[in-house]
């Protein structure tokens, strides 16, 4: 097992989803228990299905000074960077430790490939048009370029891409950094946004629900694609003595599938295992966790068998029927979560569960409720069998 | 920080070198490329069936990973690993935007899971039985070192070896005038804090734009094409098949080099 941690101080953070831009609306919308999710009206062709859609996305502007990197994706990063401060708070860690000590590490599954597909529809003679001429955005690479760009960090910048679990490990790779010394702070994070190739191709796998998705409950038949911005800024724990903690994070993998989970969970027990152990902590422990809870029929049976480790008072519960399952967003965002949950004391209700499984029942948080919550965990499981889990802290508890 | 570890075990596969003594052969001006090469890696750690239902990234990448392995002697079910890579599967990423324009109803659920960066990170698990951290990276043009030293730092925090592989393959389609990667490349480093043989690397962070590249013997310039990934493996190579030890400067971000002494 591997060395407890230092814990760090997240000294900024923020998301914007089908739920709405910053924290606010998603505080506002958990104590509702009302979601996101819409009748799908992305798709180039028909998809009858239901999508976690940001509001005004298409609307949004780039300043003149980066207009090269104008695209959908980049659009939703540049919305979510606005909300709450986060701008600022960036601006203030490049101030105090330096622009190149500063760290950012991105997630995300499929960063601007909307407009590669968009290219690719309006080929002219067999060549990108000019408009979509422009290298850059046509790379997995394109969200955490834009992002440095925008942001004025010059520190080490790496996009993690493994799928649903994208945009949790990047806080493992940078409580690495700033462990090591290489760099005083770090922008965490993930983009992705609606496009083709992730409603067809889902759809094409069968995973798609018609309906909105249904994490845990005994009649669940997919999932629901949402689109979302989360970001956060990791620094070492004397920076912000109040400001919730990054206790420990866990990776593993499947070693079983490309697309399905080991049916014991046996990587997500490892990286559960991890996680506890890097934080220092025990099952027992953790006041709240939020599952990964796709709503497909086997990746929520697997998940459950997770549950029996924590006592019953441990609440739990899957997001994604407030935001659809944002992919390589989904970590990052489903993070912000927890930590709403620990500042806040709020419990995020397990949208769209009438009829529990039996596995999840004693566990699963199903109605709004606000209760003291120190320390909760956020399990992100993607394609290929790779596993993220992530434990957070209560500041003043920690 | 600066740290030393050694590169116990080295895989490499490109057209005209498909593995690493031969690649070094060239690196060394030994000789040139073979003019009767494979096409394709052999890639035969992936069980027979899905060798041929994987993509060329995906086969390019578990072939270097098992020399790399082999070399360093180190169980790959063992080992956490990060594999980077500046485009992904570019032929399929051609595939699922071709078939998306023209008929998206279409389009192959085994191709679309194949298409995610971590594709090859997930075969390479799959075949070898390990439940260690795995991961994929990119950084467009810097993605050999920013995966490098994101490798690195696992090695250095956690204390234990990690593989590190770094592949990109030729681009089709309209896609191939926005990335200009002409032929595939592929390296495999197994990165040991505890090892004792095989070339010493040590390594820092530095601010600052990068210094130049070591020379590469002129047979190979083909070989890095224009995909600035592969130059900067290379780069790395020529330093390791040297016989004197080498400093090298490569770029990390547009204000950062991964600075390296390599002692063969």
């Amino acid at each position: 097992m591997p060395a407890r941690i230092e814990p760090l101080a997240i000294t900024a953070y923020s998301a914007t989803s089908a739920l709405g831009r910053g924290l606010a609306a998603h505080i506002d919308a958990l104590d509702a228990g009302r979601g996101g999710l819409g009748a799908n009206d992305f798709s180039s062709a028909h998809l009858d299905c239901r999508i976690g859609r940001v509001a005004g996305v298409e609307d949004a502007t780039l300043p003149a000074t980066l207009a090269r990197w104008d695209c959908r994706n980049n659009r939703l990063a540049w919305l979510g960077l606005q909300q709450d401060s986060l701008l600022d708070a960036i601006a203030r860690a490049v101030a105090e430790h330096g622009a190149a000590r500063v760290a950012l590490v991105l997630g995300t599954s499929t960063a601007s490939i909307g407009s590669t597909e968009d290219a690719y529809r309006r080929l002219d003679h067999g060549r990108f048009p000019a408009d979509l001429q422009r290298p850059e955005i046509h790379t997995p690479h394109s969200l955490t370029a834009f992002v440095a760009d925008a942001a004025g960090i010059t520190g080490p910048a790496l996009t993690v891409s493994t799928a649903c679990s994208s945009s949790a490990k990047v806080f493992a790779s940078a409580e690495r950094l700033i462990r090591l010394g290489l760099a005083d702070a770090a922008l965490v994070g993930g983009v992705d946004t609606l496009c083709d190739s992730v409603l067809f191709g889902f759809n094409a796998l069968e995973l798609v629900s018609g309906q909105a998705c249904r994490p845990f409950d005994v009649r669940r038949d997919g999932i629901s694609i949402g689109e979302a911005a989360a970001f956060a800024l990791l620094e070492r724990a004397d920076a912000a003595p109040r400001a919730p903690r990054l206790l420990g994070y866990g990776e593993s993998s499947d070693a079983h599938h490309m697309s399905t989970p080991h049916p014991e969970g046996r990587g997500a027990q490892a990286a559960l295992d991890d996680a506890l152990a890097r934080a220092g902590i025990d099952a027992g422990q953790v006041d709240y966790i939020n599952l990964h809870g796709t709503a497909t029929v086997k990746n929520d049976e697997v998940e459950a068998t997770l549950l029996p480790r924590f006592p019953q008072r441990t609440r739990a519960s899957s997001t994604k029927g407030f935001t659809g399952h944002a992919l390589g967003a989904a970590g990052a965002l489903e993070a912000v979560f927890t930590l709403l949950a620990i500042e806040h004391g709020i419990v995020p209700p397990n949208l769209g569960c009438d009829d529990p499984m039996p596995e999840a029942a004693p566990w699963l948080a199903l109605q709004p409720a606000r209760q003291r919550i120190d320390v909760a965990l956020s399990n992100s499981f993607g394609f290929g069998g790779n596993n993220a889990c992530l434990a957070f802290g209560r500041g003043d508890a920690a | 920080m600066s740290a030393t570890l050694r590169i116990a075990g080295i895989g490499a596969w490109t057209q005209g070198a498909s593995d690493w003594p031969a690649l070094r052969g060239a690196l060394r001006g030994e000789h040139g490329l073979a003019v009767d090469a494979p096409a394709k890696p052999a890639a035969n750690i992936l069980p027979a069936a899905e060798r041929r239902r994987a993509p060329d990234g995906v086969r390019l990448a578990a072939e270097v990973a098992t020399q790399a392995c082999a070399m360093a002697g180190c169980d790959p079910a063992a080992l956490p690993c990060v594999f980077a890579s500046a485009f992904g599967e570019l032929a399929i990423t051609d595939y699922v935007c071709e078939t998306l324009a023209r008929a998206p109803l279409e389009l192959s659920p085994t191709k679309f899971h194949n298409s995610v960066l971590n594709a090859p990170a997930g075969y390479w698990t799959i075949a070898t039985g390990c439940m260690a951290a795995s991961s994929a990276v990119t950084a467009h043009h810097c993605s050999f070192a920013a995966g490098l030293l994101e490798a690195l730092a696992l090695a250095a925090a956690d204390d234990t070896p990690v593989l590190f592989a770094c592949c990109d393959v030729a681009s089709t389609g309209p896609l191939a005038e926005m990335t200009h990667t002409s032929l595939a490349f592929g390296v495999a480093l197994v990165l040991s804090p505890t090892a004792t043989g095989g070339a010493r690397l040590r390594w820092s962070q530095r601010a600052g734009g990068a210094g130049a590249l070591l020379p590469v013997v002129m047979a190979l310039r083909a070989v890095a094409g224009d995909n600035p990934a592969n130059a900067h493996a290379l780069a790395l190579l020529a330093a390791v098949a040297g016989s004197h030890p080498a400093a090298l400067r490569l770029p990390l971000s547009s204000g950062l080099t991964l600075d390296m002494e390599i002692t063969p």
